[in-house]
């Protein structure tokens, strides 16, 4: 089950023709792909997409109402293998994934796929993580769809847009027997807006049909010699269908042509940008009436040559607004006015940043400096916008300091309760007696252990790579091993075939340590082949050990409570000094606590109101007995273990404090033992409705205590007023 | 501005800054469904990424009003332009202080809501020291940001009304008249969202009390009272008194006092300046309470030689005998088990407790402690003879490691934890012939000796070697290191005291002292002390 559930939007999806559609852009991109009756969706979750592929999996009633096939892809490459149903028969099929993480591990198919090319239409709908909030490396989709011949679109950021060219872009695929690409921007996937829906559509072409009566055609194959047809076919067959289609459809927009000697062009998801900016420097009205001509590429690959020529032809000069580097959209129109003899000057990223997110403030700066250059009578200097405004005039809010040492980073950790964060306060301990490693992370929550307070962790390479990344680091001569960590979702995605059995078939000695929190929870607590959980539409408890010891590991130890610090620590000194040869697999296995709390909360709650009795426990520190050294945070981080100010008069550095957001996980306790910090941890029982035992045990223990505490009390009698 | 970016024709922008959990998420959705339903064109959007792991979330949102005869939709940004956003919620201090640094706030537009309240940074919890930042700079900071500034403790306004910030938030965002919608329209949005409504209108009410005080003429940016004064600055105490209450202590040190400190506060009144009058009485009650009326009166004469020290070469701040006060209480109250057993016994710490589980009257509570007391603290404990045997026989050693080794785990509130703890607590009739009772009263005289030896040569030099003793805290294994950095720090200043050019010595002993709080085993000492 997903960390958040979609099962009362879903029913938006079931908007009729005419109606308006009121809801999250993942949202309307699925009602969109049921509206161009799509046959098959899959994909693999990931931000910002992830959420795309939990509405599919709460839609699936509606799903099987339209006979729509979904799955949830193991990795982004089944994802794109398995639009090969579109290649020999007339279905239409999408996949979902985050890009460009999920684009390079799916581009093997992708590459096979554009190849052959597809009969249905081949919708691959990537996420793109770029810019601010982005997890990973900045790189663009742009590579992919130019190497494999793949088109590319990339809507104006408005739900309108997006869910027509959803459409749009099944019919360019067919159209060119080519799989088109949609880009989704971080913040169009979570854009609130609207559109006017159409009915849902039924695939007219099954997939029972296609299993039925299969066809074959062996120049669809990649092999030789139809490779090399398929080559001179991309050039010659398949672009000059996708560009006649873009040109009749008009997929890119022309506005205000004609109002100025020159204009911008811009790829089409940096359309709201460019219009705020024009608003800004009182260009265009908030309707987007527009004083400069504008050229809105929706579809960025192919770029249209006659198009491009036909709008820069009659001007001096365009400015062209393309996020991300390298700057192919610039080259490639370079190339285009070079080989059309047009002179137009062309501009782009010398007057815009050449690497980096466009923001308002980059676009507006870039903006202004062509402005000037080329119709400085349309900038009203004395009127410029804050962020562009020389200092001194006006109050500036860009010239209002604040001292950079008091705003700290926030970056994301463990979370409260979070069963990972013992693994790493147990390495660290472990580390205190064998001394330091070379770690290999991956990606998963695990990875935040590079941060503050744990530091751990050299290199990621990428999703299930952690024990790939060490594979080299490996010599029988020395004593060290090296360690790496593995998420489940890692792990299943492709870890036990690159790292645990590479480490086995290669014999590598070092340590993996698979962190196995019964969910892919980094992306939103989707289920795994190894999640506990009851899942009605997927086959799950295939058990992570079975695999790993199945692929040829010996040395396997699975803990099951990972908050155990002493023992996992323990059984880390033991894999790191074992005399055994061949890899060395630790399998920590605790339930993520976000999904725990999310299903036991309302449980224990629904007890207590039927009268049961419900222990909850709770931790806490001692002010009296805490010295403010703060041992216990450096070894934990977790969010409820806080600091707060002295109540001693006569101490000053602030105490720990454990806060009321605590779910009684244990860690502190734990680390307090293994690492023989202070006494002041404590745990609090709290005992909701209380049996006659409990009553009468604590009714016994409050007599006697009682005195005792009488007896302290008259020895305190004359110190204090 | 002059032309279309104008009030007319501009969208309303906003920004809320929240962090994961805090509702960030609700807020927004309740001002689109509040501006939808009012006739406006609404759009947000969100940067989460994997900051709902306890990062920040910035939450972007414009409205723009439906105009009669105009069918066109407007073209809405999805993200902020710096200067140009009219509303920014923050849902913590730091955060507000964040959206100063990113250029969101401005003193031409901005209406600057924000919480005063901390959650403080990983790196302010993490120092072996007081990390935090001064709140106040970050008031002041975000208050000249902005065109008109509404600052509370809207954290602890939610939890008065039962709900969570995000309620207080919208209530402050009505009650600052920067959108243009009713209350009753913004009360409707949360209706409609149907979730904890009671508690959140509550919450709602008085976020929007709060902001109203902070609206009132004349100032543009008058700050409301509730939680501004930074209790939490740095050096600050939680219990700190009020001028007034000083001044009472100052006047009369016995009023501060119970009957049996009554001729030790008198002594404080006649031998002590009154500027360390405050330190000291605390310092008594806190030996009294450790050990023993005599031990509060070896407090008083352990620093009289400061005292003169002080009157010959102090300027009149006694800000040395201050700091020796404090820490002299401080190191002579050292945690040993019996201290520990003692306060873990008390009246007051079972109440503590039970406050801070919120313990309701149906419900009952255990409370079991974490300890894992080590063979060198059974020695400290014990007579120094039987210490000394214990710490060099080894098969006794090991005999208590093998019981404690996985640490133990004492239920406080049994018949059989009390009493345990309760007995050990009683060895405090023995402390005074305990091993590390006597070792630690020979640290303390040598520390007070340097005191005194440096406060003849400089006394901004005593005064830092005074504040040394700051680096000795924790347990096990951080006392150690505290202890073994305080010794090289004291080995510096021995070594250049007398060297005809001390004027740099102060200011190089406190940057020895900030290293030795720098990490957890002296390395950064040690490498400033390498040179």
């Amino acid at each position: 089950m997903a960390e958040r559930s979609f099962a009362a939007e879903v029913e938006k999806l079931r908007v009729g023709a005419g109606e308006e559609f009121l809801g999250e852009g993942i949202l309307a991109v699925t009602k969109a792909l049921l509206q161009s009756g799509v046959a098959y969706v899959g994909g693999y979750q990931g931000a910002p997409i992830s959420h795309l592929m939990d509405v599919l999996g709460d839609a699936k009633e509606i799903l099987d109402e339209l006979g729509i096939h979904f799955e949830n892809s193991a990795s982004e490459a089944t994802a794109a293998a398995s639009l090969a149903a579109s290649v020999h028969y007339p279905l239409r099929g999408a996949v979902t994934f985050k890009s460009t993480v999920g684009t390079n591990v799916a581009s093997d198919a992708l590459a096979n796929l554009s190849s052959g090319g597809v009969t249905g239409g081949a919708l691959i709908i990537v996420g793109e993580d770029y810019g601010e909030g982005s997890s990973i490396m900045q790189e663009r989709s742009h590579a992919f769809a130019m190497k494999s011949q793949i088109w590319l679109m990339d809507p104006r950021p408005n739900l309108t847009a997006i869910v027509d060219s959803v459409e749009s872009g099944f019919q360019l695929s067919e159209a060119s027997n080519t799989p088109v690409m949609l880009q989704l921007r971080l913040r169009s996937c979570h854009l609130h807006g609207r559109f006017v829906a159409k009915d849902n559509v039924r695939s007219k072409f099954t997939l029972k049909e296609a299993l039925e009566q299969p066809r074959r055609a062996t120049d669809r194959i990649v092999l030789p010699p139809s490779s090399f047809l398929h080559e001179q076919e991309k050039i010659n067959t398949r672009w000059p269908q996708a560009v006649k289609y873009i040109k009749e459809n008009k997929l890119n927009e022309v506005f205000s042509d004609g109002t100025q000697d020159f204009g911008i062009i811009m790829q089409g998801g940096l359309y709201n940008t460019v219009i705020r900016a024009l608003q800004l420097l009182g260009l265009s009205d908030v309707y987007g009436n527009s004083k400069v001509p504008l050229y809105i590429l929706n579809v960025t690959y192919p770029i249209v040559g006659d198009e491009v020529i036909e709008f820069a032809k009659s001007k001096k000069s365009v400015l062209l607004v393309e996020e991300g580097q390298p700057d192919y959209i610039e080259q490639n129109i370079h190339a285009v006015l070079r080989r059309g003899d047009v002179p137009t000057k062309l501009h782009g990223k010398d007057f815009l940043p050449p690497a980096g997110e466009y923001t308002p403030a980059a676009v507006v700066k870039g903006l202004l400096e062509f402005l000037r250059k080329y119709a400085p009578e349309l900038v009203d200097e004395n009127n410029l916008p804050a962020l562009v405004r020389p200092s001194g005039d006006k109050p500036n809010s860009l010239t209002t300091t604040i001292p950079a040492e008091v705003v700290h980073g926030r970056p994301p950790s463990f979370c409260t309760g979070c069963p990972e964060r013992p693994i790493f306060t147990a390495l660290k301990l472990a580390e205190r007696e064998t001394g330091s490693h070379h770690i290999s992370a991956d990606i998963g929550c695990h990875l935040f252990s590079i941060l503050p307070p744990f530091n751990i962790g050299a290199t990621t390479m990428g999703y299930g790579l952690g024990t790939a990344g060490a594979s080299a680091l490996h010599d029988s001569s020395s004593e060290k091993k090296s360690i790496s960590f593995m998420g489940d979702g890692g792990f299943w995605h492709n870890g036990l075939t690159s790292g645990i059995g590479n480490a086995v078939f290669n014999e590598s000695d070092g340590l993996t340590v698979i962190v196995d929190n019964a969910y892919s929870a980094a992306t939103g607590g989707q289920d795994l082949l190894s999640s506990t959980a009851e899942n009605k539409i997927r086959s799950t408890k295939h058990p992570i050990e079975a695999a790993v010891r199945g692929i040829g590991v010996k040395w396997v130890k699975a803990v099951h409570n990972t908050y155990r610090v002493s023992e996992m620590r323990d059984i880390m000194k033991g894999a790191l000094t074992s005399k055994e040869s061949g890899p060395k697999v630790i399998i920590a296995t605790s339930e993520c606590t976000l999904n725990k709390q999310r299903r036991i909360k309302p449980e224990m709650n629904r007890k207590i109101k039927e009268g049961k009795r419900v222990v909850r426990e709770r931790f806490g520190v001692d002010p009296d007995t805490c010295t403010g050294d703060h041992s216990c945070i450096r070894i934990s981080g977790c969010p409820s273990l806080t600091i707060a100010p002295n109540p001693d008069p006569m101490r000053k550095d602030p105490i720990a404090q454990v806060l009321d957001t605590c779910v009684g996980c244990g860690l502190c306790g734990e680390a307090a033992h293994a690492a023989v910090l202070c006494p002041s941890f404590y745990r609090t029982e709290i005992i909701n409705n209380p049996s006659i035992w409990d009553r009468m045990k604590l009714a016994t223990r409050k007599a006697i205590i009682s005195r005792l505490q009488n007896r302290i009390e008259s020895r305190m009698a004359g110190i204090y007023v | 501005m002059s032309k279309t970016f104008t009030t007319q024709t501009r969208p309303i922008t906003m920004a809320i800054l929240a962090m994961g959990g805090e509702g960030g998420g609700v807020l927004a959705d309740w001002c689109v469904d509040m501006a939808e339903r009012s006739g406006y064109w609404a759009q947000t959007t969100s940067v989460p990424g994997v900051a709902q792991r306890t990062g920040t979330t910035v939450y972007y949102l414009e409205f723009f009003p439906k105009l009669s005869g105009q069918n066109q939709e407007p073209i809405l940004s999805t993200m902020a332009a710096p200067g140009e956003v009219d509303i920014v919620i923050a849902s913590e201090l730091m955060e507000a202080g964040r959206a100063v640094q990113r250029g969101f706030v401005s003193p031409d537009v901005t209406t600057f809501i924000a919480s005063t309240h901390r959650v403080y940074s990983m790196q302010e919890k993490m120092a072996m020291g007081d990390g935090r930042v001064d709140s106040q700079v970050l008031i002041d900071s975000a208050r000249s940001a902005a065109l008109t500034f509404i600052a509370a403790d809207f954290a602890k306004v939610a939890e008065d009304a039962g709900s969570v910030i995000s309620s207080a938030l919208f209530g402050a965002l009505a009650g600052s008249k920067a959108l243009p919608f009713n209350r009753e329209e913004f009360m409707g949005a949360i209706e409609r969202g149907g979730v904890g409504v009671k508690t959140s209108l509550q919450a709602f009410e008085l976020g929007y009390a709060q902001a109203t005080l902070a609206l009132k003429p004349p100032s543009k940016a008058v700050p409301v009272s509730i939680g501004l004064k930074p209790k939490d600055a740095p050096s600050a105490n939680l219990n700190a008194l009020t001028p007034e209450e000083e001044l009472a202590i100052i006047n009369d040190p016995a009023s501060a006092v119970g009957s049996k400190l009554k001729n030790l506060a008198a002594r404080i009144k006649d031998e002590f300046p009154e500027a360390s009058a405050v330190m000291l009485v605390n310092g008594i009650k806190r030996c009294a309470d450790y050990q023993d009326i005599k031990y509060a009166q070896v407090y008083l004469d352990r620093l009289l030689s400061i005292n003169s020290a002080e009157a010959q070469y102090g300027n009149g701040t006694a800000q040395v005998l201050n700091e020796a006060a404090r820490y002299t209480a401080l190191w002579m109250t050292y945690e040993d088990t019996i201290r520990v057993a003692d306060l873990k016994t008390r009246r007051s710490r079972f109440e503590r407790v039970g406050i801070e589980a919120k313990i309701k009257d149906e419900q009952m509570m255990q409370v079991r402690e974490f300890l894992h007391p080590q063979a060198e603290e059974f020695a400290d404990t014990l007579p120094t003879p039987i210490g000394k045997w214990i710490l060099r026989t080894k098969w006794v050693n090991s005999l208590i490691e093998a019981f404690t080794r996985d640490g133990i785990k004492l239920q406080t509130t049994s018949v059989h934890g009390y009493l345990t703890l309760y007995f050990i607590a009683r060895l405090r009739k023995i402390r005074r012939r305990s091993l590390r009772f006597n070792l630690e009263q020979g640290r303390i005289d040598d520390w007070i000796a340097m005191i005194n030896l440096a406060i003849v040569k400089n006394y901004q030099l005593a005064y830092e070697v005074a504040e040394s003793a700051n680096v000795i805290k924790g347990y096990g294994a951080t006392h150690h290191n505290g202890w073994a950095n305080f010794e090289l720090i004291m080995e510096y200043v021995k070594s250049n005291m007398n060297k005809a050019d001390n004027s740099d010595l102060a200011s190089a002993v406190a940057g020895l002292r900030s290293a030795a709080l720098a990490d957890e085993n002296g390395a950064k000492l040690r490498a400033i002390l390498a040179g």
